[in-house]
């Protein structure tokens, strides 16, 4: 019998992917363990290894494929002794387990046959109704994060017929769900009216949902015949998007500053460095993570997420630390860092940022950290406030060290200055508490042999 | 005991909207007061909804026994005591109310037995016959005060002759021929009723439709069934005038065309409506706006002044214990801050416990239309349910209106056995947005009424399977 190589789920969350590569062909032998494929996710690239053994009898999806569905047929195996011949492709589409299917992806003339195929043996139904059915069974939008999209049965085929995205959509219902009232705002270009209508006068106004903004920067380019290079959004940028908007909208962020004096830390390093022998080499940042870890060790307050359920005090400090790659920023996770030695962090953030650039990090590798790090220091900026990366409560923007005049024993000295900013959700960290934590790594970093214990 | 007169929440009425409102309230940690100048658990439970169940449940039962044959049973001469059965009646009215009682008691609400009178924006004045019991105050004062039957110039109700629901439901002897005045709800399950218990029953209607504001296939579908159990109906006539007899009352009428014509019947029932209860509640001291004998108030019961609400009957129609009970609860929520929705007053469910009862909700085909909605309509008949027919109750007929386009279920109205059970599943399905796609795949058990549900949905598509 011939076994099925499905799509898989390389987060639990993931609904889809694209096929980047096929690391076989057809004929090849294969034993468990091989890499057969690699598959992209929006934030990463993972390797298929096969799971049992066998010649690929037939690969039913191309390479540079995207959106495929988890758990969709990807190839046929053939067991020993078989042909490509038994291979029934309809047979094992059709076995395959259902998994969502993003709204987005076109419908190729192929899988419309498909599903029409066993509508055919229900005589009683007119042909239009049997294309109906066929196209609506189909249905089950995901967004393109891999979160499945809770939407009414009326709202996904009313955004169907109007071709809306339901991944773009707010939802107006109970748990955000998407209702008829947000389609027919959508399709208006308005706000859902929500109560508002039912008010009588001189009655408090339901608060409307803010009215969306104008025309898009593309409608209003094409408009004034401003010349432009388009760029189709990535799942990366996508998502990036979609984190960020909710952040800034909807967390309450504040931002606090703190100079701090980093000539004995650029010391300390040099000493570090300089007895290396190549079994490391540190960086500034590699301090600032060690610093960030132990100071949230000190002051687990900062430490937090909120949730409405209540607020989440996190056991370690796993710190993101944001790297710029070529499709965006990622930040990939140093786990409980403060119980990590300077060496072992910067050779884990290599690593880390290496496979970030090349998109190779796993899921697990920068989803779930509880405390942020961005640095933006080696671009020379002085001083900036980082957006939140929720559910995380804090991060820490972390600026160049420069030699700045300072006031000492009431003499102008020179000193080499790092102005870090912590932004701060206040849901569930307050000012107090973002200053206490700010202290405390103020004095790490000024005193970096205390880190080194 | 010093009284406690501060509260975060006083509500005015202790009817279904007002103890709901005043139970969610507690639970929402929020101090609590009920005013109640009568009965706990208003209308709906002492006067309305529930003791009418009872005597309709009885007229039931004791029309089983006279159709005992039909079964294969004996039952012979099978009687009433219409004081035994209205006895039964308060009793159910009564074991409520003390449940009622229990619950304020349960949830620590204050229940201050009295008139409430508003005294301007956040304060209350309650007395009782005419002497005052204290003055109350809360940030937020949630007023229920319902409604009470609507009344037609001339043909005023004394409670002897002409009664309204109050009397109709006590009487002390079975009269021998009724004239019910109005086919709404009301009047209907009063005729069908007194009809049941074998007075003579005339039902007089303005409009050329009973039941007005039902499904016209369903309200003539009715319509037939009453005629057939021997209930006269006169749509298109109005009671332009009465005269009183000794035991008798003569009701002149007159239909669309200027006909006249006198009937004599021992009582009349005014079953016209009822209208929101806005009068001596301190309106005047408030910005508070009324509109058509109501209170206008927005979808969290909102009134244009700060701090008082309205739910209920005197919020407007629909005037129905269940949506008085859904809007007490929102417009707690949102006194507390939670993120509530207004109802959907559209969805809003409609029974009706005559025999066949009737059950609606959401569009009826007429204002589907009118709404511009493009329609499929589905129909299946009880006739075609084994269930049906096992119980002796084949007569009914199941009604639902998609949208061409969208498939969404827009309206569901039924009539027949148990009908007021069933259409429950309809209100969940378009709660939740239904389409027919949803309806098809659901699994309805057999065998059961609700097949009935299945096979009309399926009707609309050309679906149906057991006609």
């Amino acid at each position: 019998m011939t076994v099925n190589i499905l799509m898989p789920a390389l987060s639990p969350t993931m609904t889809e992917g694209t096929l980047a590569k096929w690391q076989v062909k057809e004929g090849d032998e294969i034993k468990s363990g091989d890499v057969i494929a690699e598959i992209e996710t929006d934030k990463a690239t993972m390797e298929v290894e096969a799971v049992e053994e066998g010649t690929i009898g037939k690969i039913l999806v191309a390479e540079g494929t995207e959106g495929v569905a988890v758990n969709a047929v990807i190839a046929i195996l053939l067991e020993e002794g078989e042909k490509a011949g038994d291979i029934d492709v309809e047979a094992a589409k059709a076995d395959a387990p259902s998994a969502p299917k993003s709204d987005g992806g076109d419908k190729t003339e192929k899988k419309e046959e498909k599903k029409e195929a066993p509508a055919k043996q229900e005589e009683k139904k007119t042909e239009p109704e049997k294309q109906e059915e066929a196209k609506a069974e189909k249905k089950a939008p995901s967004a393109d994060d891999g979160d499945r999209i809770f939407a009414s049965p009326l709202a996904r085929r009313m955004a169907k017929q109007a071709g809306l995205d339901l991944a773009k959509l707010d939802g107006s219902g109970p748990h955000g769900r998407i209702v008829k009232a947000d389609i027919e705002a959508a399709l208006d270009g308005k706000a859902p009216e929500k109560a508002a209508a039912e008010a009588p006068a001189g009655a408090p106004a339901a608060p409307a949902k803010a009215a969306s903004a104008g025309p898009t920067g593309k409608a209003f380019a094409d408009a004034l015949g401003l010349e432009y290079e388009f760029e189709p959004l990535s799942k990366m940028r996508k998502t990036i998007a979609a984190r960020l908007s909710e952040s800034k909208q909807s967390v309450p962020h504040f931002y606090l500053t703190i100079d701090c004096e980093v000539d004995r830390l650029l010391e300390v390093r040099k000493e570090l460095n300089a007895r290396a022998d190549d079994a490391y080499k540190l960086s500034v940042n590699d301090f600032v993570i060690r610093a960030a870890a132990l100071a949230l060790k000190q002051v687990p307050a900062a430490n937090a997420s909120f949730d409405p359920e209540g607020m989440l005090f996190y056991k370690h400090a796993d710190i993101s630390v944001a790297v710029a790659t070529p499709g965006g920023l990622i930040t990939p996770i140093v786990k409980a860092a403060e119980g990590k030695g300077l060496a072992a962090i910067s050779n884990e953030m290599k690593d880390l940022a290496a496979r970030a650039r090349d998109g190779k990090l796993k899921p697990e590798e920068y989803q779930g950290g509880t405390f942020s790090v961005s640095n933006l220091g080696m671009f020379g900026i002085k001083h900036f406030e980082a957006i939140i990366n929720p559910p995380q409560g804090c991060i820490l923007a972390v600026g160049a060290g420069e030699q700045r005049p300072v006031v000492k024993d009431g003499a102008l000295a020179v000193a080499t200055v790092m102005s870090c900013t912590l932004s701060v959700d206040h849901r569930v960290v307050d000012g107090a508490v973002g200053a206490e934590y700010l202290a405390a790594f103020k004095k790490l970093i000024e005193d970096p042999l205390t880190m080194l214990l | 005991m010093a009284e406690d007169t501060n509260f975060d929440v006083i509500i005015v009425g202790g009817g279904p909207g007002g103890y709901v409102a005043a139970i969610r309230a507690a639970q929402l940690g929020m101090k609590t007061a009920v005013v109640e100048k009568q009965h706990l658990g208003g209308i709906c439970l002492n006067w309305g909804c529930i003791p009418t169940k009872a005597l309709l449940r009885s007229a039931e039962v004791y029309h089983l026994m006279s159709h005992a044959k039909d079964y294969g049973l004996s039952c012979e001469k099978p009687g009433f005591d219409i004081a035994e059965v209205v006895k039964r009646s308060r009793k159910v009215a009564g074991r409520l109310n003390g449940g009622v009682t229990h619950l304020m008691k349960k949830n620590k609400i204050a229940v201050v037995d009295g008139e409430g009178k508003l005294n301007g924006p956040g304060k209350i004045t309650v007395s009782k016959d005419g002497k005052k019991v204290g003055d109350y105050s809360a940030k937020h004062i949630v007023l229920a005060t319902g409604a009470r039957p609507r009344v037609l110039k001339g043909i005023e109700p004394d409670k002897k002759l002409i009664w309204t629901y109050f009397e109709a439901m006590v009487p002390e002897t079975m009269p021998k021929s009724v004239l019910v005045m109005g086919s709404g709800a009301i009047g209907i399950e009063f005729a069908s009723f007194y009809k049941t218990m074998g007075a003579e029953v005339t039902v007089v209607e303005v409009v050329p439709q009973i039941l007005p504001a039902e499904d016209a296939e369903i309200a003539a579908f009715a319509r037939k069934q009453f005629e057939k159990q021997g209930i006269k109906i006169l749509t298109s006539t109005k009671v332009t005038g009465v005269k009183k007899g000794k035991n008798e009352v003569t009701a002149t009428l007159e239909s669309e065309k200027g006909e006249t014509q006198e009937i004599t019947v021992e009582r009349l029932i005014s079953a016209v409506g009822v209208q929101g209860n806005i009068e001596d509640i301190g309106l005047d001291t408030t910005k508070v706006k009324t509109e058509r004998g109501c209170i206008v108030a927005d979808g969290f019961g909102r009134t244009a002044e700060k701090g008082i609400y309205a739910i209920g009957d005197v919020a407007g129609p629909p005037m129905l214990a269940h949506k008085a009970e859904h809007e007490g609860v929102i417009c707690v929520e949102k006194i507390a801050g939670k993120d509530a929705h207004p109802m959907k007053k559209e969805l809003i469910p409609g029974c009706t416990y005559c025999s066949p009862q009737i059950a609606t909700v959401g569009m009826t085909e007429a204002e589907a239309k009118e709404a511009g909605h493009k329609i499929k309509v589905g129909r299946f008949p009880f006739v075609g349910n084994g269930k049906a027919i096992a119980l002796g109750e084949d007569q009914g007929l199941v009604k639902t209106i998609f949208d061409e386009n969208t498939g969404q279920l827009l309206g569901a109205h039924m009539v027949g056995a148990e009908v007021t059970e069933l259409i429950q599943g309809y209100v969940v399905a378009m709660n939740l947005e239904t389409t027919e796609e949803e309806l098809f795949h659901t699994v309805f058990p057999h065998p059961t009424l609700s097949e009935t549900m299945h096979e009309s949905v399926l009707d609309a598509y050309g679906r149906m399977i057991h006609m």
